[in-house]
């Protein structure tokens, strides 16, 4: 996949997630869960749908390596390769 | 003849004197009656006009002194009992349930006691818990007893006189908060009677039964509601014992809904029986169930607006009224 | 014959809006069942019924709005044998009602409308409508059925006005049909056509309007006011060294495919369940006393994005695996973000659990919610140093607060507590 079709997915579930936020306005090392508002739960989840769309899994001691938008999109993107 | 602006106390007055310049035999005695002119001033200057023979100071001691007005009554005079206020009227409660209100029946009917005590009752002042209450439902449950209840100018007039010409004993309930009240009454105003209901005001939508204090109030509700559409009869029951029956019936018959306003305690009340009454003899007329708006069953409260809050004020008439109409 | 009436959906809830129906007349209902969808300030939820039942008619339509306990829809229970014969409704209602006085009296508020269906059916069950005596010797004097009326006297009575409409109506007897028939004319209040309705439903799944938003945030205003006014709370708190848990849940996880993970919450929930076996007190409701609950419902407090708060229950929390407790989160989050809660799972809770999650405040001081008694708060792990085995070390910390009703339980009940939901914390393998 393409870092476009990447950051693609991971705003449209961003959205699901906080419809009453804009992701497409994040900056790449803003924390996204701080600046979306998103709790514990909803991450997780939206670390499921994540992996359901991309099919990555992202471990849990990998959770700090993928805060920003910006982290995330590289992790996702080596691991897409 | 025109009318005159008089108070409740002025009214109550007329009528005492009345009765002492028309009767011999009638006498005036009470607590504080004579020297102080009346606890309520209700007496004033009576002694002056009368003399000690008539208005007759007693001892602070009500079983004591109501046992001798019933004596005096089975003598063949013609005492009017005052008892200051209700409050204080549990002591004398043997003479007045086992003597007075009995010994017609006991004696096989020989015996009369034309006996009449004139008894406060009431609200007001911030008196609380002790020097407050409404106890007429107490009395109107003894027969024996005729029990009526001044709730309007006319009757603090006229009904006392009435009462002594009775040859069996007459609780007259008066009401302390309503002494200063002004009202007008015709100038040659007289003796009302002692058996009968009055319609104070007529209407078609409901009716409103009570008694004393809540005569004005209802009336003063029955005239908000009439802003709103609503119109209003009001009843005075006038008697409590023993209830002219028929007033109320033939009331709610015509308006098929009933309202019974007191300001005594909503348990085991006057208004307990008129709605039983109502039920048991209009049953078939009832449009919606018989409401009742009594005191909330509290000693009571010291503090000014909880002692307001306490019984039904105009407003809460009011609104129960709508409520009834517009559920 | 039964009437299904508006549940209360929560202490403040006065009315609510029939948005759906979910089963049809002539539907066999068994307990559990959803039979309707209706909107409340907390959303839009599932009403259950709790017997068997068949539905037999409607009282309401969909889009009426009418207070709690008002009759819905008429349901007939089987169990119920037969009774007296019926009685043709058109003669003499006052025979009728002289039978009733003596069995049922006239108040009102006691009676349950238990009805025949119809002319059709020889039901054996006796025939008994809400109307004054007024109206009944109306209609009787003038031939009007009773049967079909709306009435608009106390609790749904029917009075003389109502009589008198429908003679000024000129209603012909209404055959009784498995919809509400009749009762369609009679009330007015019916506007949008069906589809419509079906409409509002779809566009509430998505984001809540702020409408919605500003009644579930009065809800939330009257139940804390209410608590703050009523309850005298007291507060503990309790620092927990949350290593252990945090270890175990990682070691958990990393085992496990994303979808099944397990978050700390699920730990908390868990923790205070079995906590409670030390101070059943806490598991109670306050109704003037104390009244002890069998089951631990732990109702988990979830925050809406765009503010305001639901409180749905997970049900015997202390006999469910942490497996099952993140099963039923999964299932539950998401629905109350959608405001999609069923009405069971809103009014059963015995205790309380808020968290904050991370990045919030240290500790959250609960208000608790009537009738329940206590409400356990878990602030956000921090790390902290503290004090093991006599050295100073970097840990993990969680600072929980328990807020408790002091006319309920005291400060000891309440430190127990504490002190057994921190032993259960520390031996997160066990829970």
């Amino acid at each position: 996949m393409t870092r476009d079709e990447i950051q693609s997915a991971i705003f449209e579930l961003l959205k699901k997630t906080a419809p009453d936020t804009d992701p497409t306005n994040l900056k790449p090392d803003e924390n996204i869960r701080e600046s979306l508002n998103i709790d514990s739960f909803d991450a997780l989840q939206f670390l499921v749908a994540l992996n359901d769309k991309l099919g990555i899994d992202i471990p849990e001691e990998d959770y700090g390596k993928t805060a920003t938008l910006g982290s995330l999109t590289d992790y996702l993107e080596e691991r897409s390769r | 003849m025109s009318d005159i602006k008089i108070t409740y106390r002025e009214a109550l007055k007329a009528g005492i004197r009345d009765a002492l310049l028309k009767e011999e035999r009638v006498f005036l005695m009470g607590e504080d009656v004579g020297r102080y002119g009346g606890a309520f001033a209700v007496s004033k200057g009576l002694l002056k006009e009368f003399g000690a023979d008539r208005i007759m100071d007693v001892p602070l001691s009500e079983a004591g002194f109501v046992g001798a007005g019933i004596g005096a009554a089975l003598a063949g005079v013609k005492p009017i009992v005052e008892v200051m206020t209700v409050n204080f009227a549990l002591l004398p409660m043997d003479q007045i349930v086992n003597n007075a209100a009995t010994l017609l029946h006991m004696s096989g009917g020989q015996i009369n006691v034309p006996l009449v005590i004139r008894i406060s009752a009431g609200i007001g002042k911030q008196l609380a818990a002790q020097h407050s209450h409404s106890w007429e439902p107490l009395f109107a449950h003894i027969p024996g007893l005729i029990v009526v209840s001044v709730g309007t100018h006319e009757d603090a007039r006229g009904m006392l006189h009435t009462a002594l010409e009775h040859p069996d004993p007459v609780i007259i309930f008066e009401y302390t908060s309503m002494l200063n009240l002004e009202a007008e009454i015709p100038a040659d105003a007289g003796p009302t009677n002692i058996s009968k209901a009055k319609i104070r005001r007529e209407g078609k939508d409901i009716s409103i039964i009570t008694y004393g204090i809540g005569v004005y109030k209802a009336l003063e509700a029955a005239n908000r509601l009439s802003e709103q559409g609503i119109d209003a009869e009001v009843i005075d029951l006038r008697v409590l014992r023993p209830l002219d029956e028929e007033s109320f019936i033939r009331s709610v018959t015509k308006t098929h809904r009933a309202l019974l306003v007191e300001e005594a305690w909503n348990t085991i009340n006057i208004s307990s029986e008129v709605s039983a009454r109502i039920m048991e003899k209009a049953f078939y007329e009832l449009d919606a169930p018989v409401k009742r708006l009594g005191g909330i069953e509290v000693p009571i409260p010291y503090p000014l607006h909880l002692e307001n809050a306490s019984v039904p004020q105009v407003e809460d008439i009011e609104n129960a009224v709508i409520k009834i109409l517009r559920p | 014959m039964k009437e299904f009436l508006m549940p209360s959906l929560g202490a403040d809830m006065e009315a609510g809006t029939l948005v759906e129906w979910k089963k049809k007349p002539g539907d066999q209902l068994k307990p559990g069942d959803i039979i309707a969808e209706v909107e409340t300030q907390k959303g839009l939820i599932e009403i259950e019924v709790f017997e068997a039942a068949i539905l037999e008619n409607y009282l309401i339509e969909e889009g009426d709005k009418v207070p709690v306990g008002a009759p819905m829809a008429k349901l007939r229970s089987e169990s119920i044998p037969g009774k007296i014969p019926e009685k043709d409704s058109e003669t003499h209602p006052i025979q009728e009602e002289e039978q009733a006085t003596e069995s049922e009296g006239p108040v009102p508020s006691d009676s349950i409308s238990e009805e025949t269906s119809s002319k059709e059916k020889p039901s054996e069950e006796k025939h008994r409508i809400k109307a004054s005596p007024l109206a009944r010797s109306i209609a009787e004097k003038h031939n009007v059925d009773l049967n079909n009326l709306k009435g608009t006297g106390e609790g749904g009575a029917i009075i003389k006005a109502d009589v008198e409409q429908a003679m000024a109506g000129q209603k012909e007897a209404p055959k009784q049909t498995p919809e509400t028939g009749a009762l369609k004319d009679v009330m007015k209040k019916k506007t949008e056509p069906e589809t419509a309705s079906k409409q509002v439903i779809k566009s509430r799944t998505s984001t809540s309007k702020p409408g919605q938003q500003e009644s579930i945030r009065a809800a939330v205003a009257a139940a804390m006011s209410r608590s703050n006014q009523d309850i005298p709370h007291y507060y503990l708190e309790k620092k927990i060294d949350m290593l252990a848990a945090l270890n175990w849940i990682k070691e958990t996880n990393r085992q496990r495919e994303i979808s099944e993970r397990l978050l700390p919450a699920v730990l908390f929930i868990k923790a205070v369940a079995k906590a409670l076996d030390s101070a059943p007190a806490l598991n109670a409701v306050w109704d003037n006393g104390l009244q002890f609950k069998n089951e631990v419902n732990i109702g988990f407090v979830i925050s809406l994005r765009a503010g305001g708060l639901l409180v749905p229950a997970i049900r015997n929390a202390d006999t469910k695996s942490v497996d099952e407790i993140m099963a039923a989160l999964n299932d539950m989050i998401p629905r109350a973000r959608a405001l999609k809660l069923r009405s069971s799972e809103l009014s059963d809770s015995t205790i309380t659990i808020t968290s904050l999650g991370e990045n919030g405040a240290d500790k959250v001081f609960g208000v608790i919610y009537p009738p329940q008694v206590a409400i356990i708060g878990f602030g956000s792990i921090t790390d902290q140093p503290l004090v093991h085995e006599g050295m100073l070390a970097i840990r993990p910390v969680l600072q929980v607060t328990l807020a408790g009703d002091h006319r309920a339980t005291d400060g000891l009940t309440g430190s127990r507590f504490l002190q057994a939901l921190n032993n259960h914390l520390q031996n997160p393998e066990k829970l």
